[in-house]
């Protein structure tokens, strides 16, 4: 899932406080999974702006909607009733769902609520950690299903570097070296020989480095 | 100059603090009538919306009271809620309410004297704090903070 985390509350006061009317829109999706931007969130959110408001003895009108995506037009279109009514819009959602927004509604200013941060997975309850990087060229398959682009500080392919130190990496004690994860996963399976392969610098232009991607499946767009 | 009376709200867990509230009836033991109890089936029950809410709609002091530690009728709910409520109190300093409105507190459901002394506890320490500044500007009721 996409991962967020609210934005300090002094920052977003800061930026709601020209407006009067507030529409405060969430996202059933991601946020809602890492407990960022969901109903609840949103909830939570609009009762500490109201309460910040009240205390220096101002009001503001905040409505609260959760949608059941924000990344997608169909799901977007629904808050077009609301927008004669608001000022501005603040979204929970992560940047794709801020940007769509933005994109529909082109006289509103829409004002991010979280910071997105990364495409990660559950560790356990209420930890998320970084499994992704959207590289596009998936080499899962050569590294036992454990991503040395996202998960080594360096995103080497051939590690380890001399940084590894009983399994954990130089930057922290908390951070397992991928490079350790790999090579147990690898002979678990029986495919300590996979390890002896060298990779190939990887092209870069598949990821960020070829600019902004996008990708057309002629069968479906229309 | 009238005395303060502030509004708290007490979640109490129908398996303890709840039964504690009686017990103290039993007993004859007085707490203050500021207290106001909001009966939940476990102190888990409790989200972070109901606090917040709490305030918002103008409690001057939050607490919620929920079994001893390891005595959870569902297992954890205890110690789950304690974890919500520092994160409320966090959010509360944060736009200057201020978390010591909040606070969580854990007695067995025999604990009757513990249940009035910490309603008593509690209503002092809110007294002294005055009005939840969200209607100190709305109500032009600035209260009297009483020592």
């Amino acid at each position: 899932m996409i991962t967020a985390e609210r934005k300090p509350l002094e920052e977003i006061i800061d930026s709601v406080k020209p407006f009067q009317r507030i529409l405060l829109v969430g996202c059933n999706e991601c946020v809602t999974v890492c407990a960022a931007g969901g109903r609840k969130e949103v909830g939570i959110l609009a009762s500490a702006l109201q309460m910040n408001f009240m205390k220096a003895g101002q009001t503001i009108d905040i409505k609260e909607l959760t949608l059941e995506r924000q990344c997608d037009p169909e799901y977007v279109e629904e808050l077009s009733t609301h927008m004669d009514q608001v000022d501005a819009v603040l979204s929970m959602a992560c940047g794709c769902g801020v940007q769509e927004i933005a994109r529909r509604y082109k006289d509103k200013p829409v004002l991010p609520a979280v910071n997105t941060k990364f495409m990660g997975a559950s560790e356990r309850q209420g930890v998320w950690a970084e499994r992704c990087q959207g590289c596009g060229d998936c080499l899962l398959g050569l590294t036992g299903g454990i991503c040395p682009i996202a998960r080594c500080s360096k995103r080497l392919l051939n590690g380890p570097c001399g940084g590894s130190t009983n399994g954990k990496c130089e930057i922290s004690p908390e951070v397992d070296c991928v490079w350790q994860l790999i090579w147990d996963r690898l002979k678990a399976l029986g495919m300590e020989d996979r390890y002896e392969d060298i990779m190939p610098a990887k092209n870069w232009q598949t990821g960020r480095g070829g600019g902004p991607r996008k990708i057309i499946r002629e069968d479906l767009a229309e | 100059m009238k005395q303060f009376e502030p509004v708290i709200v007490a979640f109490c867990c129908h398996y303890c603090a709840y039964t504690a509230a009686d017990m103290a009836g039993s007993k004859r033991l007085s707490y203050p009538a500021n207290v106001n109890i909001v009966r939940v089936p476990c102190s888990g029950k409790v989200d972070a919306i109901h606090l917040m809410k709490a305030f918002e709609k103008g409690a001057d002091g939050v607490y919620v009271a929920g079994c001893l530690e390891g005595d959870c009728h569902f297992k954890n709910g205890n110690t789950k809620v304690a974890r919500r409520v520092a994160y409320v109190k966090k959010l509360l300093d944060e736009i200057g309410i201020g978390g010591e409105r909040l606070e969580m507190f854990y007695m067995s459901a025999g604990m009757g004297e513990r249940f009035a002394r910490v309603a008593t506890e509690m209503t002092k320490k809110i007294r002294k704090l005055g009005p939840n500044p969200t209607k100190a500007m709305s109500t032009g009721n600035q209260g009297e903070a009483v020592a």
